[in-house]
C-alpha cells in the first residue's frame, strides 16, 4: 500500500508542492531532450537517404567536439578551429562515401550496419591518436557562447536557466527549421527526398546517389558537430560521451526512423521523462534511474507502437 | 504510321549480350533507333525487353557489346550520367516518389536542369529562386498538357494507377529528353486510360520531338503507335522490321502462338 503511495500519489504531492522546482525539472529535462533529439535527427537523416543505420554517430559527435577542442590546444584560433572542424566533417563524409558505401553498395544492411561499427572503432581510434585520449574542456568562452545563469522569480521561487542551455536550445532549433526548409524548397532537398523514396526512379532522372550521400553525411557531421559542442559543455569532450549517443535509441524507437519531426518529439519525452523520473521516483529506487529510464520507456512503447510515433507503418502482404 | 521515317541513327547497340549468373537475360542483341521515331521493342514475357531498356539507360552494365549514342560509343554508363545525356525513362512497375506532390514528383525531373549552387539554394533567395519559378512554370506547362491539373497538390502515393502513370510520363517529360524509354507504359490500363496515353505518346514524338523506345504488350497498340518493332525472346532478337513486316514474319507468329511440334 505504501509503494503504490510512493509511486503513484507522493510524486504528483511534491510536484504540486514546490511548482518552481517543477519547472526546473522540466526544463532541465528539455534541454536534454533537444540534444538527444539532435543525435536523433543524425541517424534519421542518413537512415532516410542511405537505409545506413550509423551506429557511429555518437562517435561522429565525439570526434567533432575533441577535433574542435584539440585543434585549439595546438594553437589554432577558436573560429578557425570551427571552420576547420567543419571542413573535417566534410571530408569524413567523402572518405565514407568513397570507402565504405560506395563499395558496399547493394550489400545487405547488416553488412552496412557492421561496417559503421567499424567506423565507430576507426574515429575512436584516430582521435586518441591524434588529440590524446585524456578528457578536454570544451571552449565555450572562446566561441562565445554565454557562461552564467537567468535566474527568474516565479511560482514563489527562483528558476535558474544556464544561459548556455538556452544557447543550445536556440540553435538546436535553427538548425531543425533549417534543415526543414532545406528539405522542403531545395532541389537538393527534393533529391534527397526523391532517394529517400525510391533509389531506382531516383537514379532515372539523374540524381547521383554518390553526391546525395555525401551530403547527408556531411549534414550529420554538421549536426554531429553542434551537438558535440553543447555536450561538451555540460560535461566534458571525452568519449565517454558516446554513452549519451546511445539516449538515441530509444529516441528513435518512439519517434521512427524515418521521421524528423518523431525525432524532435521522441527527443523531448526521452529528456524530459528521464529527468522528472530521476527527480520524484528515482528516490524509491535508491536513485540514478536516469541511466536505465530511457530504454524502459522505449521498451513500454515497443509493445503498443513498434513503428514509433511517426514512423512509416510497414504492411506486409502475405 | 507504317513505314520507318528515313532519319539519321541516333542510337545503335552493337551485339550486347548480358547475363546474370547462369541466366543470359540478352544473347548478342543489335538494333538501332532513328531519330524522331517511335520504335518498339516486343516479345513473349522474360525475353529480355526491360534488360534491354535497362542497359541502354545504365542500370544493367552488359558483359559484351557496344553502345553507340551521340557519336559516342560506350561499354557501360551509370544512370545519372546517361540522363544527364537526355535519356529519361520510365518503369514497369511505376517508380514514383510516393510520399511527394505531382507538382513535387515532376519537378524533380528537373534536377539535372537546375544550375544554382547549394549556396545560394540553402538561403532560398536571388538567383536560386528565379530558377524555381522558371522551373516551375516549365513543369506547369506539362501539368496542362497531361491535363492532371486537378492532382498538381496530391501525393502520388493515393493516385489510382492510371494516372500514376501519366505523372511518372510527366516527370520523364520534365527532363526534356532526347530519348524517352517507355517500359510498358499501359499496363493494367482500361481502354480509355490506353487510348489517353496513346495520344499523348503520339503528342510528346511530335510536339516535344522526342524520339521513343517503347515496350508494350498489346499488340493493336503497338501497330497503332510504332514506326518499326523488334521482337525478342528468349534474350534473342527474332525479328525487326515494320509493324506490318513483324506481324506476317512466321518466327514471330511461332513465338505468339507457339509452334506445333
Amino acid at each position: 500500500m505504501s509503494l503504490l503511495y510512493q509511486l503513484f500519489v507522493d510524486p504528483f504531492v511534491q510536484m504540486a508542492g514546490a511548482p518552481d522546482l517543477l519547472v526546473q525539472t522540466i526544463w532541465e529535462g528539455f534541454v536534454g531532450g533537444v540534444l538527444y533529439a539532435l543525435i536523433a535527427l543524425g541517424f534519421v537523416l542518413i537512415f532516410k537517404a542511405s537505409g545506413v543505420f550509423n551506429f557511429a554517430q555518437g562517435i561522429m559527435m565525439v570526434f567533432a567536439a575533441l577535433t574542435l577542442v584539440g585543434l585549439h590546444e595546438k594553437g589554432v584560433p577558436a573560429y578557425l578551429a570551427l571552420i576547420a572542424t567543419i571542413g573535417v566533417m566534410y571530408v569524413l563524409a567523402l572518405g565514407v562515401e568513397r570507402l565504405v558505401l560506395r563499395p558496399l553498395v547493394n550489400q545487405p544492411d547488416i553488412i552496412l550496419f557492421m561496417a559503421t561499427f567499424g567506423l565507430t572503432y576507426f574515429l575512436i581510434g584516430l582521435g586518441e591518436l591524434v588529440f590524446g585520449g585524456n578528457p578536454k574542456t570544451m571552449i565555450t568562452g572562446e566561441l562565445y557562447l554565454p557562461s552564467g545563469s537567468l535566474d527568474l522569480k516565479m511560482l514563489g521561487g527562483t528558476v535558474s536557466l544556464q544561459k548556455i542551455d538556452i544557447a543550445a536550445a536556440i540553435i538546436a532549433l535553427a538548425m531543425v527549421a533549417g534543415l526543414g526548409l532545406f528539405f522542403q524548397k531545395t532541389r537538393i532537398g527534393r533529391a534527397l527526398r526523391a532517394v529517400a523514396d525510391d533509389h531506382q526512379a531516383a537514379l532515372s532522372v539523374g540524381i547521383s546517389l554518390n553526391q546525395i550521400w555525401v551530403v547527408v553525411w556531411f549534414a550529420a557531421g554538421i549536426v554531429a558537430l553542434a551537438t558535440g559542442i553543447f555536450w561538451g559543455a555540460r560535461s566534458d569532450v571525452s568519449f565517454a560521451l558516446q554513452i549519451v549517443a546511445l539516449k538515441a535509441l530509444p529516441v528513435l524507437i518512439l519517434g521512427g526512423l524515418t521521421s524528423i519531426p518523431g525525432a524532435i518529439v521522441g527527443g523531448l519525452i526521452i529528456g524530459i521523462g528521464e529527468k522528472l523520473g530521476e527527480f520524484y521516483w528515482g528516490p524509491i529506487f535508491g536513485g540514478g534511474i536516469d541511466s536505465w529510464l530511457a530504454y524502459f520507456i522505449a521498451l513500454a512503447f515497443l509493445l503498443f507502437r513498434p513503428q514509433g510515433l511517426f514512423g512509416e507503418r510497414i504492411i506486409e502482404r502475405i | 504510321m507504317s513505314g520507318a521515317r528515313p532519319g539519321e541513327i541516333f542510337l545503335s547497340v552493337e551485339g550486347v549480350s548480358l547475363s546474370f549468373g547462369g541466366v543470359k537475360a540478352i544473347r548478342d542483341v543489335s538494333f538501332d533507333i532513328a531519330k524522331g521515331e517511335i520504335r518498339a521493342i516486343i516479345g513473349p514475357n522474360g525475353a529480355g525487353k526491360t534488360s534491354m531498356l535497362n542497359v541502354i539507360n545504365g542500370f544493367y552494365h552488359p558483359q559484351r557489346g557496344r553502345i553507340a549514342f551521340r557519336g559516342q560509343t560506350r561499354h557501360a554508363m551509370k544512370p545519372h550520367e546517361a540522363a544527364a545525356h537526355g535519356i529519361a525513362r520510365t518503369f514497369q512497375n511505376v517508380a514514383l516518389f510516393k510520399g511527394m506532390s505531382t507538382l513535387d514528383n515532376i519537378m524533380a525531373g528537373r534536377t539535372l536542369r537546375m544550375r544554382r549552387g547549394l549556396f545560394w539554394q540553402a538561403l532560398r533567395h536571388g538567383p536560386a529562386l528565379s530558377e524555381e519559378i522558371e522551373h516551375r512554370r516549365f513543369c506547369e506547362g506539362i501539368v496542362d498538357f497531361l491535363e492532371i491539373e486537378a492532382i498538381r497538390k496530391t501525393p502520388v502515393g493515393s493516385l489510382p494507377y492510371g494516372l500514376q502513370k501519366r505523372v511518372e510520363l510527366g516527370r520523364a517529360l520534365a527532363m526534356e529528353p532526347d530519348l524517352l524509354l517507355l517500359d510498358e507504359p499501359m499496363a493494367g490500363m482500361n481502354l480509355e486510360e490506353k487510348e489517353d496515353m496513346c495520344r499523348f505518346i503520339l503528342d510528346v514524338n511530335h510536339q516535344f520531338g522526342a524520339t521513343i523506345a517503347l515496350i508494350e504488350h498489346d499488340m493493336g497498340v503497338v501497330m497503332d503507335l510504332a514506326d518499326r518493332v523488334v521482337v525478342m525472346e528468349y534474350g534473342r532478337k527474332i525479328a525487326d522490321g515494320t509493324p506490318d513486316a513483324v506481324k506476317r514474319d512466321q518466327t514471330v507468329i511461332d513465338a505468339y502462338l507457339g509452334v506445333a511440334h
